[in-house]
C-alpha cells in the first residue's frame, strides 16, 4: 500500500476496497466467493425482487414496487428509443439489465459497512469490454465493411481526413478504457472520501461534529452521483450501440 | 524520515497528478453553465437536451479521471 508513513490516519481510506474470501481462508481463487461474489449477487437478487417479484401481480392500480420498476423501465426504454434510435429497440434488455446492475451495486455500495463492488476496475472493466465487443461485433454484422466508414469523416475536407481517421481509431479503443474508468473511479473516489473524512473524525476530538456533518453532505452528493454514473454508463452505451446499428445518419 | 528517494518521487508525482482533474472541473462547469445560460432561454427546449448534456459531462469528466488513475497507478502499481 502507500507506505507506512500514512498509516498515522487510524482510518485507512482504501481499506475498504479489499477482497477478502467470505469463508476464511487468505488464497483466493477464480471460484472462491468473496465479498465481491455477496455483493453482486444481492445486487442481482433486488433486481428481480424489484422487477420480477414487483411486477408479478400486476394490477392497474400499481402497487410502490410496480410503479418503481415500471417508471424504471420506461426510462430506459424512452432513453434507447431517443439516443440509438428505431433499429436499436431490440437492444433494450441488455440496456435494462447493464443500467439495473450498475445502479444497484452503486446503491448498496453505499450501504454502511457494504462492499461498493463497482469501485473495482475489473467489474467496471468487464461490463465495458462487453459493451465494447458486442458493439464492435455488431458493428460488423450489421454493416460489414462499412463499418470502417465511421473511421473515415466524409464532411472534412480531404487533407484532413487522414489525421481525423487517426485521431477517431485511438478514441475508439479507448472507449472501454474511459467507460470502465469513469465508473470505477468516481464510486471509488467518493468512497474514499467518505472514508477520509471519518478519519477526521476519529482525530478531532468535540470538533468532529464538522466532518460528520460533512460526511452526511458527502453521501448525499455520493447518492446522486451514483445515479449519475449509472444513468451515464447506460447512455454511452446507446450512443456505442447507435454507431453499430448506423442510426446516426437518420 | 527513512523511505527513499523513489518513495518521495511517486508522491510528488501522484500530487502532481492529480492537478489534472482541476481541468476536469473546469470542463464540467462549462458546460453545465453553458447548459444552464441556454436552458434559461429558452426553457421548453432544455428538457430533450439532457441526455446531450450528460454525454457531455461524461466525456469531459473521462479525461480528468485518467489523471486520477495516473495517481493510482503512481501509488499502488510502481
Amino acid at each position: 500500500m502507500a507506505g507506512e508513513e500514512t498509516s498515522k490516519l487510524n482510518i485507512h481510506p482504501m481499506e475498504q476496497f479489499i477482497v477478502k474470501p467470505l469463508f476464511g481462508g487468505d488464497t483466493i481463487h477464480w471460484y472462491t466467493p468473496t465479498n465481491v461474489t455477496l455483493w453482486m449477487g444481492i445486487a442481482v437478487l433486488v433486481m428481480i425482487a424489484l422487477l420480477v417479484l414487483g411486477t408479478s401481480r400486476r394490477s392497474i392500480i400499481p402497487s410502490r414496487l410496480q410503479s418503481v420498476g415500471e417508471m424504471l423501465y420506461g426510462f430506459i426504454h424512452n432513453m434507447v428509443e431517443e439516443v440509438t434510435g428505431h433499429d436499436g429497440i431490440k437492444y433494450f434488455p441488455y440496456v435494462m439489465t447493464l443500467f439495473m446492475f450498475v445502479v444497484l451495486a452503486n446503491l448498496l455500495g453505499l450501504i454502511p459497512m457494504a462492499f461498493a463492488t463497482t469501485s473495482h476496475f475489473a467489474v467496471t472493466a468487464t461490463l465495458a469490454m462487453l459493451v465494447f465487443l458486442s458493439v464492435t461485433i455488431l458493428g460488423f454484422a450489421k454493416q460489414g465493411i462499412g463499418f470502417l466508414g465511421m473511421f473515415w469523416v466524409s464532411s472534412a475536407p480531404l487533407v484532413l481526413r487522414p489525421v481525423l481517421a487517426l485521431i477517431e481509431i485511438i478514441s475508439y479503443f479507448v472507449r472501454p478504457l474511459s467507460h470502465s474508468i469513469r465508473l470505477g473511479g468516481n464510486v471509488m473516489a467518493g468512497h474514499a472520501v467518505i472514508k477520509v473524512f471519518a478519519g477526521f473524525a476519529g482525530a478531532l476530538g468535540v470538533a468532529s461534529v464538522v466532518p460528520i456533518l460533512s460526511i452526511a453532505a458527502i453521501y448525499g452528493l455520493e447518492l446522486l452521483v451514483a445515479v449519475v454514473q449509472a444513468y451515464v454508463f447506460t447512455i454511452l452505451t446507446c450512443v456505442y450501440l447507435r454507431d453499430a446499428v448506423g442510426g446516426a445518419h437518420h | 524520515m527513512e523511505g527513499d528517494i523513489a518513495q518521495m518521487g511517486k508522491f510528488i508525482g501522484a500530487g502532481l497528478a492529480t492537478i489534472g482533474l482541476g481541468g476536469a472541473g473546469i470542463g464540467v462547469g462549462h458546460i453545465a453553465g453553458n447548459f444552464l445560460a441556454g436552458a434559461l432561454r429558452n426553457p421548453s427546449a432544455a428538457p430533450g437536451q439532457m441526455a446531450n448534456l450528460f454525454v457531455g459531462i461524461a466525456f469531459a469528466e473521462a479525461l480528468g479521471i485518467f489523471s486520477f488513475l495516473i495517481a493510482l497507478l503512481l501509488l499502488f502499481a510502481v
